[in-house]
C-alpha cells in the first residue's frame, strides 16, 4: 500500500508524485483569466430571464404575455402553454413542459396547471440584453387563484392537508420511490425494539430519545448557476456551456428531456465558481436556455440571480430526526433507532443512487460498536422548492452523522460521563475492520482510537476540561464539542449503484505523446479542488512523469470519456483509481515496448520511478520518455503489440471507501446575548493516502467554515404563507473571515485496501462532520442551564432563548 | 448616455443605458471579466474593484458614477509581465479553490498592504470581512496576504 515517502522533485519544482504543490489552474485564476459561463459570449447570443411565482402554492388562471412581448428587444416570451406545444419526441412525455428528475419524480420546466413553490418557474423571456429581459419579466402578468400552502412536513401528513401533487393523481403528500416504496428502512427492526425495551426494563440501561431536526439550508456557491445553449440548426450540433459538476450525466438527461440524439450534444462545464452540490442537478433554467436557442436559432445565455439561486435551484436537508440511543448505565451503547420525517419540497429532485431513496443516511449507526440499529425515512411532498442532496452531504451521511454525534452526546448528558470518554468506549477497533455495520455498510479500515486521541492531545483536552471548570465557577460559558464521524464515500459499486440507470464506473483516458508528455481526460469535474494539479500528480506517481509535463482536460463531453461526475467526495476514490490504474496500464505497455528495445524479456525488467531496467543491470533501461518515442517509432514489437503507450480504463470501485476523522470546537457563549464565539476548531482527518496534502487542508478548511455556517447561521426559513425567509445574502447569512477560527489540523494515514493508491477522499468530509461539534459545543457551554438540546441554527437569538428553555422551533413555518 | 473612465490606466468610453451598473460596464463593456457578479446585495464581494485606488462593490455602483474616475481591476495588479506578491502569496498559500471570489479578496488584500505594509491576523480578518469565500474558510487567504507582507515586491517599500 502507498504511504507518501520521499518523492523525487521534478525540473520544475514539483514533486514527482505525492506532496504539497502548488496548483496549475492558480496562474489563471489570480490574473482574472478563469473563464466562467457568464464569461462565455458568443456571437449573436442572447440573453433570458425567469419569471418566478410569488406564491407557494396557487393555480394559475391566466397568463398575458402581450406587454412584455411589446417591449422592444424582446424576441420571445415562452409559457408552459407554449411548452405543452412543443412536441418531444422522447420517452419521457410528449411535450416539455415537464421533465424527469434524478429520483424518477417529474417536474415543470414551466408551471402550466398550478406552482408548487415560491419561485418556481413560471415563464421565460429571451431579449436581447439581461436588462431587457428583466424588464421583460416585469410586464408579464398572471393571474393566480392561491392556494393553501403545506410548509411543514408534519402537516404535510395530516389526512387533510392540500394535495401538491394532484398533477399525478395524488391523493396525498407522500412520495414513493421507483420500486413503489413510501418509507424506506434499513438495519433490523425487531432485534433493535427488542434491544430498546430490554434497556428500558433494565435497572442498569438507560434509553435517550432525542428529537433533532437538521433544517433547510443552501450550498450557496459564489457563483450561481447558468448556462450559454447553442444549436446549430445546420449541424445538429447543440453545445450547452453550463455550470454542471456532472457533465456526461448532464448530457445523457438532455438527450432525454429534448429527444435530441446524444452524439448531438456537446456539455462543456468551463471553470466552475464553487459547487458543493448546487451544481449535480438539472434544473429548469438550464432546460429553458436550450428550448431558448431552438425557438430562436441564436445562441441563448441564462445565468441565476443570487435570490433565484437560494429560492428554486436545491437545498439541502430539512430532515426531521428522532433518535432513540440505548446504553448501559457504564457507557456501552448497545442500540440506537432513528424515525425521519424528510421534507423533500414539490418536486422529488433528490440526486442520489436510485437504490438509496434516504441517501446513505443509513450509515447513521456511526462509527461505534453496537449490534443493533434500525432507522425509518418517511419522505413527504412539500410547498417549497425542491432538491435535497446538496451541500457537501455525501448523500444524506451529514444528516446522519449529525443525529448519531448529538445522541452520543446527549446520552453522555445523562449519564454524566464526559463525552470523549464515552466515545473511545466505543469507537471501533483497528482489527475490527473491514467491519460490517448493523445496517450493512463494510467499512474498509481505520484507527478510530488513534485519531481521536491525535485530536485529543492537539486540543488539549484534560486542560481544556480543566479551564472549562475554572470558568464555570467563575459564571463564564465555555463548551467543548466533539464529533466523531466516518462516512461512505465514492459511489460506486455498478452492482448497487446507479443514477437514472447510469451505473457511477468513470472512465478515464491517457495519452502519451513521442516526447514523453502525456494528457489525462478526466469524466469528474472540478468546482475548485484542483483535479489539474492532483490527477497529474497520480500520473507521476505512476510514471514517473513529472506532473508538469502532464496536462489535465475534464468538462467537456466531447473531450473526455463517460463518468458520472463529481460530487459525494467520489472524484478521488473513484476517479482517482481510474487515474493509477490507467497509469499501470501505460506502464505494462510501456514495458513491452522497452524489452523490444533492449532485446530481452519484459520479464526479465524492472520498474523504478519513470524508468524500466534489466533486473541486475540497472545500466540497462529505458527512461518512460525514451520509450513514448520508441513507441512511437520504426522499432519492431512482438506479434499482437499494437504500438503508441496510450490507454484507457473505467474503474468500477468494488466498495465504498470509508474516510473519517475526529473533530474539537472549542466555543465561548455570551449568555446576555446568546452570541457564540468559536475560539477553536481542531480537525484531525484520515482520508487514506493524501495526494496533495495542502489541498487536503484547504478541502477541510472549507468544510469547517461551511459547519460553523449552518451551526451558527445558515437557515433558509418559510413563514406560513408559504414565504422563502432565506431568499438573499441579506437574510441567508454565510459564515465570513470574522465568524471562522484560524483552524487546527492533523493527521493519520490510513490507506484504504481496496483502492489502488490507498486514497478514501476528502472534499466533504469536513461539511459532514464540523456542524455536530459545534453544536455540541454549544449544548455543552449551555449545560449548566439544563440545556440539552436546541436545534441549528445557533443564533443569538436562538442561544438566548435556549436558555430561557424555550429554543427556537425550526422544524415549523413561522407565524 | 456616453461614459468614459480609466480602468487600469487605458480610457474606456461607452455609450450605455444610465442604469449600467459598474460590474457591467467592466465586464461586458469593457471586457474585463477578471471581475464577478455574486449577489445583487453588496454582501458577497465578489466583485471588488478599486474605484480611485479604494476597494468598492461594484455590483451597486452605476457606471455613471464611476465616469472621470480611476478604476483598478484584478488585470490591473500584473506587472510587465510579473505577478504582484498579492496574487504570488494566493499561490504559494493554496488562498483559492473555485477561484471566484479570488479576484476581489486580490483587490482588497493588496489595499490592505498598501494601508498597513504588516497588519496583524486580526486586521487583515476585518478587512476581508466583507468579502464571502465559500471554498477555503479565510485562513489560507489570510496566510496569502501574510505571506505578500513579508515578500514586497522590489520597487515597494517595505515597512
Amino acid at each position: 500500500m502507498t504511504a507518501v515517502q520521499e518523492v523525487p522533485i521534478s525540473a520544475g519544482g514539483n514533486p514527482i508524485g505525492f506532496g504539497s504543490m502548488k496548483r496549475v489552474e492558480d496562474q489563471r485564476f489570480v490574473r482574472g483569466q478563469g473563464n466562467y459561463v457568464d464569461d462565455v459570449n458568443l456571437p449573436g447570443m442572447l440573453h433570458s430571464a425567469i419569471l418566478r411565482s410569488p406564491w407557494a402554492h396557487a393555480r394559475i388562471k391566466s397568463i398575458d404575455t402581450s406587454a412584455a412581448l411589446a417591449l422592444p428587444g424582446v424576441i420571445a416570451v415562452l409559457t408552459g402553454k407554449d411548452l405543452e406545444g412543443i412536441p418531444r419526441p422522447s420517452l419521457l412525455g410528449d411535450n416539455f413542459a415537464w421533465m424527469p428528475t434524478l429520483s424518477y419524480d417529474t417536474q415543470a420546466v414551466l408551471a402550466t396547471d398550478k406552482v408548487r413553490f415560491q419561485g418556481q418557474e413560471v415563464a421565460y423571456v429571451i431579449a436581447e440584453s439581461r436588462y431587457i429581459a428583466k424588464d421583460a419579466v416585469e410586464l408579464i402578468d398572471v393571474d393566480y387563484e392561491p392556494l393553501e400552502p403545506v410548509m411543514d412536513a408534519k402537516r404535510a401528513m395530516d389526512p387533510g392537508a392540500p394535495v401538491i401533487r394532484d398533477d399525478k393523481g395524488q391523493t396525498d403528500n407522500s412520495i414513493t420511490d421507483v420500486h413503489g416504496h413510501k418509507t424506506w428502512e434499513s438495519g433490523n427492526a425487531i432485534s433493535t425494539a427488542e434491544a430498546i425495551a430490554r434497556a428500558e426494563a433494565d435497572p442498569n440501561c438507560v434509553v435517550v430519545t432525542q428529537e433533532v431536526m437538521y433544517p433547510r439550508v443552501h450550498p450557496a456557491p459564489m457563483e450561481t448557476c447558468g448556462s450559454v445553449a447553442h444549436l446549430d440548426k445546420v449541424t445538429g450540433q447543440l453545445t450547452l456551456y453550463t455550470t454542471s459538476q456532472a457533465p456526461h450525466a448532464h448530457r445523457t438527461v438532455y438527450a432525454m428531456v429534448a429527444g435530441l440524439p446524444e452524439q448531438k450534444i456537446r456539455v462543456i462545464a468551463p471553470d466552475i465558481g464553487g459547487g458543493f452540490g448546487n451544481k449535480v442537478g438539472v434544473y429548469p433554467g438550464y432546460v429553458l436556455s436550450i428550448l431558448g436557442t431552438i425557438v430562436t436559432g441564436k445562441p441563448v445565455k441564462w445565468i441565476e440571480d443570487r435570490g433565484e439561486n437560494l429560492m428554486s435551484t436545491s437545498f439541502a436537508r430539512d430532515y426531521h430526526m428522532t433518535g432513540k440511543i440505548a446504553a448501559t448505565k457504564d457507557g456501552k451503547i448497545l442500540a440506537v433507532d432513528v424515525d425521519v420525517l424528510a421534507d423533500h419540497g414539490a418536486f422529488n429532485g433528490v440526486a442520489q443512487p436510485t437504490n438509496y431513496p434516504a441517501g446513505f443516511f443509513h450509515i447513521f449507526s456511526g462509527s461505534y460498536d453496537y449490534p443493533d440499529a434500525h432507522c425509518k425515512v418517511t419522505p413527504v411532498y412539500t410547498n417549497k422548492a425542491p432538491g435535497g442532496v446538496a451541500y457537501a452531504c455525501s448523500f444524506r451521511i451529514t444528516e446522519a452523522v449529525y443525529v448519531i454525534e448529538r445522541l452520543v452526546d446527549c446520552l453522555a448528558a445523562e449519564l454524566g460521563m464526559d463525552p470523549a470518554e464515552l466515545r473511545l468506549k466505543n469507537l471501533l477497533k483497528p482489527d475490527q475492520f473491514p467491519y460490517t455495520s448493523p445496517t450493512g455498510w463494510v467499512y474498509d479500515s481505520g484507527q478510530y482510537e488513534k485519531t481521536m486521541r491525535v485530536a485529543m492531545e492537539i486540543a488539549g483536552y484534560d486542560e481544556l476540561r480543566r479551564e472549562q471548570a475554572e470558568k464555570r465557577a467563575r459564571g463564564e460559558y465555555m463548551g467543548i464539542g466533539i464529533s466523531f464521524f466516518t462516512e461512505g464515500v465514492g459511489a460506486g459499486p455498478r452492482k448497487d449503484m446507479d443514477i437514472l440507470g447510469l451505473g457511477m464506473a468513470d472512465g478515464i483516458e491517457l495519452r502519451v505523446h513521442p516526447t514523453g508528455k502525456a494528457v489525462l481526460r478526466l469524466s469528474v469535474m472540478s468546482q475548485g479542488q484542483g483535479h489539474e494539479t492532483t490527477y497529474a500528480q497520480i500520473v507521476a506517481h505512476e510514471l514517473g512523469i513529472p506532473p508538469e509535463d502532464i496536462d489535465v482536460v475534464n468538462g467537456d463531453t466531447d473531450q473526455t470519456p463517460f463518468g458520472l461526475g463529481t460530487y459525494g467526495s467520489r472524484s478521488m476514490p473513484v476517479s482517482g483509481a481510474a487515474a493509477a490504474i490507467v497509469s499501470r496500464k501505460v506502464k505494462e505497455r510501456a514495458r513491452i515496448v522497452a524489452a523490444a528495445a533492449l532485446e530481452c524479456s519484459p520479464d526479465d525488467l524492472e520498474w523504478e520511478l519513470g524508468r524500466w531496467s534489466v533486473k541486475g543491470d540497472k545500466e540497462r533501461g529505458k527512461t518512460i520518455q525514451e520509450i513514448a518515442l520508441l513507441s512511437h517509432s520504426s522499432l519492431e514489437l512482438p506479434e499482437g503489440v499494437e504500438g503508441h503507450l496510450d490507454a484507457t480504463a473505467v474503474y468500477n470501485p468494488p466498495n465504498l471507501t470509508y474516510p473519517y476523522g475526529a473533530y474539537i470546537c472549542v466555543v465561548d457563549v455570551d449568555p446576555g446575548t446568546g452570541v457564540v464565539k468559536v475560539r477553536r476548531f481542531i480537525a484531525v482527518d484520515d482520508c487514506g493516502t493524501r495526494v496533495n496534502p495542502m489541498l487536503v487542508d484547504g478541502q477541510v478548511h472549507g468544510g469547517i467554515a461551511d459547519g460553523i455556517g449552518m451551526a451558527l447561521m445558515e437557515l433558509i426559513a418559510f413563514d406560513t404563507d408559504g414565504n422563502n425567509l432565506g431568499g438573499s445574502f441579506m437574510d441567508y447569512l454565510l459564515p465570513t473571515s470574522m465568524e471562522c477560527p484560524s483552524f487546527e489540523l492533523g493527521e493519520t494515514v490510513t490507506p484504504s485496501p481496496h483502492h489502488p493508491i490507498g486514497a478514501k477522499g476528502v472534499g466533504e468530509s469536513a461539511t459532514v462532520g464540523s456542524p455536530a461539534a459545534v453544536v455540541n459545543a454549544v449544548m455543552d457551554a449551555l449545560a449548566p442551564f439544563g440545556v440539552r438540546h436546541a436545534d441549528m441554527p445557533l443564533t443569538p437569538s436562538n442561544v438566548w432563548r435556549a436558555i430561557q428553555g424555550n429554543p427556537i422551533r425550526v422544524d415549523m413555518a413561522i407565524e | 448616455m456616453e461614459i468614459s473612465m480609466k480602468i487600469n490606466g487605458a480610457e474606456v468610453t461607452h455609450d450605455v443605458e444610465p442604469r449600467t451598473l459598474l460590474v457591467h460596464f467592466v465586464r461586458e463593456n469593457a471586457g474585463l471579466r477578471g471581475t464577478h457578479w455574486g449577489c445583487d446585495t453588496s454582501n458577497c464581494g465578489a466583485c471588488v474593484l478599486w474605484v480611485d485606488g479604494t476597494p468598492t462593490k461594484s455590483c451597486t455602483m452605476l457606471a455613471a458614477s464611476a465616469a472621470g474616475h480611476d478604476i483598478t481591476t484584478v488585470e490591473g495588479l500584473e506587472k510587465d509581465g510579473k505577478l504582484d506578491p498579492i496574487q504570488q502569496g494566493f499561490i504559494e498559500c493554496h488562498g483559492l479553490q473555485c477561484g471566484f471570489c479570488t479576484p476581489g479578496m486580490l483587490m482588497t488584500g493588496r489595499w490592505i498592504l498598501d494601508n498597513n505594509p504588516k497588519p496583524s491576523e486580526e486586521e487583515i480578518r476585518e478587512g476581508i470581512s466583507g468579502q464571502l469565500c465559500r471554498c477555503t474558510g479565510y485562513k489560507n487567504i489570510v496566510d496569502s496576504i501574510h505571506w505578500a507582507a513579508d515578500h514586497p515586491a522590489e520597487n515597494e517599500v517595505s515597512a
